[in-house]
Order: C-alpha cells, then sequence, then structure tokens
C-alpha cells in the first residue's frame, strides 16, 4: 500500500466526492419527483395517464441504465437535445431511478389497507381526497426505507456517469489507475468515500424513518 | 441530423455477436455468483469469527461501493498482480463476484429463516443430519429466496453492460463499435436498448417460471 | 305515513358467475332500527355496502331520501352525487378502520373540516361532543394503536356521526371484539337507536338484535327469507329455515 501517494491524492478524490455527492442528490430528487408523478399516474383511472406511465416503468427498469445515459448524451444532440455530461449524468440517472421509485410508491401506496379507502369514501370524501389525506400519508411512512434502498443504490450507480466524463470519484479513480498503475490503492481510496456517503445517508434515512414512524 | 433506422441492418452481425456474448456473459456470471453465494453465506455462518469476519468485511466493502469501481480493481488489479485475463474473464469475476455478496445475504438470511422445529422434525423421523437438510430445509430455502435472487440475476443482467467499459465485447462495447463506424449513436443505442429489453423480458419469464416451480415446497 | 328513507326493489347483486343477492325488497322508515341476520355468507355485508354504494349494483333500485342511489351517471357527476350520498350515511366497519395517522380527535374532524363543513373551532367543539357522547372524552388525544378495540370502534361511531348522517350502517361491529369489550359498543347503539336514528344493523349477537331493533330480517342465500318484529321473529319464526338458523345459533 502506497500510502504516501494516498496521502498527495486524495484531496482530489475529496473534490470528485462532492461531484458524485451532486450528482447523487439532484438524480434522487429528480428520480422521486417522476416516480412520484408515475406512481399517482399508474393508479389512475384515465388510461391516457396509466399507460404512458407503465410503458416508463417498463421501459426503464427494463433496460441497462448505462445505455439510456448513453442514449441521452450521444445519441440526444440528433434529436435537437443538447446536453453537458453533469446535466446529462443528473438527467439520465434520475430517469431511471425514477422508474424504480414509482414501483416502490406505488407498492407502498397499494399496500395500504382497502378498509382506510372504504372509510374515508363513506364519509363523503372524494378519491382525490381521500389519496391526500388518507392513504398518501400512510404510504410515505411505509417508503421511507424502500426508497432509500433505491437511492443507495443510486450513489453507487452514480458511478457510470464517469463514462460520459463527469468528473466524480469513479472518474478520477479511473484516471489515477491509469497515471499510477495502483489500482488497489485507488480502489480503497474511492471506497473509503463511497461508504461514508452511503453510511452518512443510511443513517439519515433511517433518522427520517424514525421521525414518520407511526407513534404506537 | 434526422434519425434513420434503415441503417441497423447493415450491423445486424455485430449487434448478433455483441447479443450472444451478453447472453454467454450474463449465464456465466449468474452460475458463479449463485455459487458464490451459496460459499459466502455459508462461510458467513461458520462458528469461527476467524472465518466470518473476512468474508463479512469483504461483502461490506461490496455492497457499499459500484459495480464500476470493482470492475477497476479486478482488471486491473489483477494485471499488476501478474495476471494478465483478457477482459472478458475479468468482467465475469467481478459480475460474480459482486452478486455473489447480494446473493449471500438472501441465502444467508434463508437458511436462518427456515424454522428450527422443522429441522428437529425430520431428524425424529429418523432422517439423518444430510437427509434433514435435504428432504426439508434445501426445498423450503430454495422457494423462500428464489424470488429474491431472481431480482438478483435480473438485475445482473443490465449491469453486465458496465463491462465495456474494460472492453468486453458484448452488446453495449458492439453497439459503440457501430457507432464510430456510423456516426448514429441515437439508432444504435435504441436498437441495443431494444435488445437488452427483450433478453430482460424473457429473463423474467424465465424467473417466474422458477418462482412457481419452486414454491411448491413452501 | 311518509316515504320510507330507504326503499330497495328487486335488488340482484353479482360477483362475476356467483349471484350473492338475488332479489331483496325492503322499506326503512325514518328512525327504525333494522337488524339483519343469517348465516355467514348469506349476502348481509353485500346488502348493506350495496345502500352506500361501496359495491355496484347488478339490478334493481336502491332509494335513499327520495333520490335514486344507484343512478347511471358520467364519472364525474357519479362521484360527486356518490360523495353527497355518503355524507348522509354514516357506515362503522368490523375491523374499526379508524384512520392511524390521525389521533381520535383528528379522525372524528377530518372529515368535516375537509368538506368545509364547520370551521376549525366547531369541528373540534362537535368532535369533543362526540367522544363524550361515546364515552371517551378523555381520549381525543390518543392515536388508535394506544386504544382498545372498544374503544377504537366507539371512535369510529363518533367519526361517522360527525357528517350528521341520517341512516347509519352497522356491519359487525362487535365481531372482532373480545367478549368483555362488546357491551360498552353495544351500548352506544342502543343510545343512538334510542335518539331515533335510523340504523341498519348487520349482527350474529341475536340478543342484541332482538333488544335493539324495531324490525329484523333473516336472509338466506341472498334473499329475504322471513321478516318482522323481533318478538315474532324470535320468538314465533314461521320458516324452517329460520328455526334452525335459530336454534344453531342458540344452541352454541
Ligand atoms: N368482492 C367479492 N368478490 C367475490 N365474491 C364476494 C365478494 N364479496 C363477497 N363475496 C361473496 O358473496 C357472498 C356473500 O358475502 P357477504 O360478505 O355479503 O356475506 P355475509 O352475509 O356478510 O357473511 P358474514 O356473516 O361472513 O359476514 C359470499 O359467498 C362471499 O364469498
Ligand atoms: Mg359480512
Amino acid at each position: 500500500m502506497d500510502f504516501a501517494l494516498i496521502g498527495r491524492i486524495w484531496p482530489f478524490f475529496a473534490e470528485a466526492a462532492w461531484v458524485t455527492i451532486e450528482v447523487s442528490m439532484l438524480a434522487i430528487i429528480l428520480g422521486l419527483i417522476l416516480g412520484f408523478a408515475a406512481a399517482l399516474a399508474s393508479l389512475s383511472r384515465n388510461v391516457l395517464l396509466r399507460w404512458p406511465a407503465r410503458a416508463y416503468v417498463s421501459v426503464f427498469r427494463g433496460t441497462p441504465a448505462l445505455i439510456q445515459l448513453f442514449l441521452l448524451y450521444f445519441g440526444g444532440p440528433q434529436i435537437g437535445i443538447h446536453l453537458g455530461p453533469f446535466e446529462a449524468g443528473v438527467i439520465g440517472l434520475g430517469i431511471n431511478i425514477g422508474a424504480y421509485m414509482c414501483e416502490t410508491i406505488r407498492g407502498a401506496i397499494l399496500s395500504v389497507d382497502k378498509g382506510q379507502t372504504e372509510a374515508g369514501r363513506c364519509l363523503g370524501l372524494g378519491q382525490t381526497q381521500v389519496m391526500r389525506r388518507v392513504i398518501l400519508p400512510q404510504a410515505a411512512r411505509m417508503m421511507v426505507r424502500p426508497l432509500g434502498v433505491n437511492a443507495i443504490a443510486l450513489i453507487k450507480g452514480s458511478a457510470i456517469v464517469s463514462t460520459i466524463s463527469v468528473l466524480e470519484l469513479s472518474y478520477t479513480a479511473h484516471r489515477y489507475i491509469s497515471s499510477t498503475y495502483k489500482p488497489f490503492e485507488m480502489f480503497i481510496l474511492a471506497s473509503i468515500f463511497y461508504l461514508a456517503i452511503v453510511t452518512v445517508f443510511s443513517f439519515g434515512v433511517k433518522k427520517i424513518d424514525e421521525r414518520v414512524a407511526l407513534e404506537s | 441530423m434526422g434519425l434513420d433506422f434503415s441503417i441497423l441492418p447493415a450491423y445486424a452481425d455485430i449487434l448478433w455477436k455483441g447479443t450472444l456474448w451478453t447472453i454467454a456473459l450474463t449465464v456465466l456470471s449468474m452460475f458463479f455468483s449463485l455459487a458464490g453465494g451459496v460459499v459466502f453465506a455459508v462461510l458467513q455462518l461458520n462458528r469461527h469469527a476467524i472465518i466470518r469476519w473476512p468474508v463479512a468485511g469483504f461483502a461490506w466493502l461490496f455492497m457499499g461501493t459500484p459495480l464500476l469501481l470493482q470492475l477497476f480493481l479486478i482488471y486491473f488489479g489483477l494485471v499488476q498482480i501478474g495476471l494478465d485475463l483478457n477482459a472478458f474473464v475479468a468482467g465475469v469475476i467481478a459480475l460474480s463476484l459482486h452478486f455473489a455478496v447480494y446473493n449471500s445475504e438472501i441465502i444467508r438470511s434463508a437458511i436462518v429463516a427456515v424454522d428450527k422445529g422443522q429441522y428437529e422434525a425430520a431428524r425424529s423421523l429418523g432422517l439423518s443430519q444430510f437427509q434433514a437438510m435435504r428432504k426439508a430445509i434445501v426445498p423450503q430455502a430454495v422457494a423462500n429466496v428464489t424470488p429474491a435472487l431472481g431480482n438478483m440475476m435480473i438485475a445482473l443482467l443490465k449491469e453486465s453492460a458496465l463491462v465495456s467499459v474494460i472492453g468486453v465485447m458484448e452488446l453495449t462495447l458492439s453497439a459503440q463499435r457501430a457507432i464510430s463506424d456510423s456516426f448514429r449513436p441515437f439508432e444504435f443505442y435504441i436498437a441495443a436498448g431494444a435488445i437488452y429489453y427483450v433478453l430482460n423480458l424473457g429473463l423474467e419469464q424465465a424467473v417466474r417460471v422458477a418462482e412457481r416451480r419452486s414454491a411448491q415446497y413452501r | 305515513m311518509s316515504e320510507p328513507i330507504v326503499k330497495i326493489r328487486g335488488l340482484k347483486k353479482n360477483f362475476g358467475s356467483l349471484q350473492v343477492l338475488k332479489g331483496i325488497d325492503m322499506d326503512i322508515d325514518q328512525g327504525q332500527i333494522f337488524a339483519l341476520i343469517g348465516a355467514s355468507g348469506s349476502g348481509k355485508s353485500t346488502l348493506l355496502r350495496t345502500i352506500n354504494q361501496l359495491e355496484e349494483v347488478t339490478e334493481g333500485e336502491i332509494w335513499f331520501d327520495g333520490e335514486l342511489v344507484n343512478q347511471k351517471l358520467p364519472h364525474r357527476q357519479r362521484e360527486a352525487h356518490l360523495n353527497r350520498l355518503r355524507q348522509n350515511i354514516g357506515m362503522v366497519f368490523q375491523h374499526f378502520n379508524l384512520f392511524p395517522h390521525l389521533t381520535a380527535i383528528e379522525n372524528v374532524t377530518m372529515a368535516p373540516l375537509m368538506l368545509g363543513r364547520v370551521n376549525k373551532a366547531e369541528a373540534i367543539e362537535q368532535a369533543k361532543k362526540l367522544l363524550d357522547k361515546v364515552g371517551l372524552s378523555d381520549r381525543g388525544d390518543y392515536y388508535p394503536s394506544k386504544l382498545s378495540g372498544g374503544q377504537k370502534q366507539r371512535v369510529a361511531i363518533a367519526r361517522s356521526l360527525a357528517m350528521n348522517p341520517k341512516l347509519m350502517l352497522f356491519d359487525e361491529v362487535t365481531s372482532a371484539l373480545d367478549p368483555e369489550l362488546v357491551g360498552e359498543v353495544n351500548r352506544v347503539m342502543k343510545a343512538l337507536a334510542e335518539e331515533d336514528m335510523t340504523m341498519i344493523i348487520v349482527t350474529h349477537d341475536l340478543r342484541f338484535a332482538e333488544d335493539v331493533s324495531d324490525h329484523v330480517i333473516f336472509m338466506a342465500d341472498g334473499l329475504v327469507v322471513e321478516e318482522g318484529p323481533p318478538s315474532l321473529v324470535f320468538r314465533a319464526p314461521q320458516e324452517d329455515r329460520t328455526k334452525s338458523f335459530l336454534q344453531q345459533v342458540f344452541n352454541d
């Protein structure tokens, strides 16, 4: 283990870790928005909403995130979408994780007992009112942890944006492996940052989960 | 530059070969990741901490870091210690190790979850320890792990695209080759995506069949 | 006699190929207490749930307060019609279906507030009165998970009453309760009955049915087999099926 080398270059990894955090957090936010919209659309009785939402989930869960990213970044210009690496990375990752989050959110909504909807409707509340005040508050509590799992998968999965030259952790690791021929050191260095990010993020998810957990 | 999908058939050959390599890569990695998953699971249930801990540490490291990074480590790391493997082998090793770790978590909790009473009941019927394992524990554990392992295998197929970055000529890299020749990224990534989508559908179908088959033991 | 508040004519209900209700006629006057009895699977819950359209009707008519309940309407209008209808029909379920994320008092105030019937102060005022009425004035700030089954069910009754319904439907509301908690819920229903609330009570508790109701309906296989005042149906049943049902239940 070449500690002198690690001591010299770790600041570059720290900087790259910020890029990983930025890309991931923005993608997670985008994914949550898309996932939420798609989940509600996929539960709608209107086929014009339901069908596109189902197709979105099926296509983006059914193909590699890397292909989706390449299509957006390299193929986008052919249909007039010109994005820089960072933007393409955020949008590509966000659209991808949104499809997974949609399934998580949908599952949480569907797992709320049918009796809850019936009780709400029996009081004369409309479908939207029941969804907003009865179903979603309960579903929200159930989805925190699984959405956290989705988000952590995304943080690790964000490494793929290194292939379109976003200067994040994996890109930096790759670059230093090529220039120093020290793959173990670079792997360990990058791993420390990934593990730190994932650990802190998991802790945050756990805190949020505890905060929203049913009082009982 | 508009879109022109009529260019695709001219490159059917390279895409077809890439598809076959993706299938080979995925099937081999599935096999080794499942076998590795069983090994890691058993090791993690070992009585001796000296065996449990290194495996647990390795699992923790591989579950907390990106597959891509692990791919770099294995591809370049093996070269550094003098094992100049071809990219395909390195790709299979990386995918297998990565998914073996996840599989082992699933398998381990399933083994732990199978009721002790089941085992004792089997033993009291006069079955040997091995028979008890084989007749009572394993079928139930298999039924319990099949859905989760199936999801892992479905993920593996899609993640296999990553090995294109170390130069394995599978589907994704094949599409890139076609693109560097034709300058038509959009068409070829759509084509590659469509092929992955079909492979994925097939795999999902297979997983569902496996789930149904194994569910009878539950 | 004025129009009955609930009027059911030729009601049929199929689940797929299974016919669960095979032609039900029924008239309920303002202030009447109906007890609906019958073996498991005879269609009692289904009948109750068609009245507020938790189940759609296959054939026949249901009238509530002079309005056809099961009108064919475009989706939007039907939703509005159902919401209006259900605001006037309270329903209490076997498994309470309290909203677990809201306190007892929030459970009671939610619908009146959301529907803009009252302001917040009025809603709380009213909810406190209702909780007091069901004997839970000291449990307003409790979440459902901290309440006993009997307490939950009483909160559920208060929640329904908050909409000032003209009709209350009870579907085996004491079936999920420990025996020692049944009495407290029955007392609340009894008190309501004495205030001239119109009620339909599905129950397996025949002693309570006899005690509280002024009209009993015995159902079997999706049909009304026998009906009349409790003194007659319970003491001098005419139909063999009624007799054997009563015998079975009372022998248990
Ligand atoms: N949603 C449904 N889909 C299909 N069949 C149903 C449905 N709901 C009820 N049934 C069937 O309709 C029949 C009548 O059911 P219902 O719940 O009305 O009986 P019940 O008299 O309330 O019985 P219990 O005393 O057990 O509550 C039963 O055979 C039941 O299986
Ligand atoms: Mg019932």
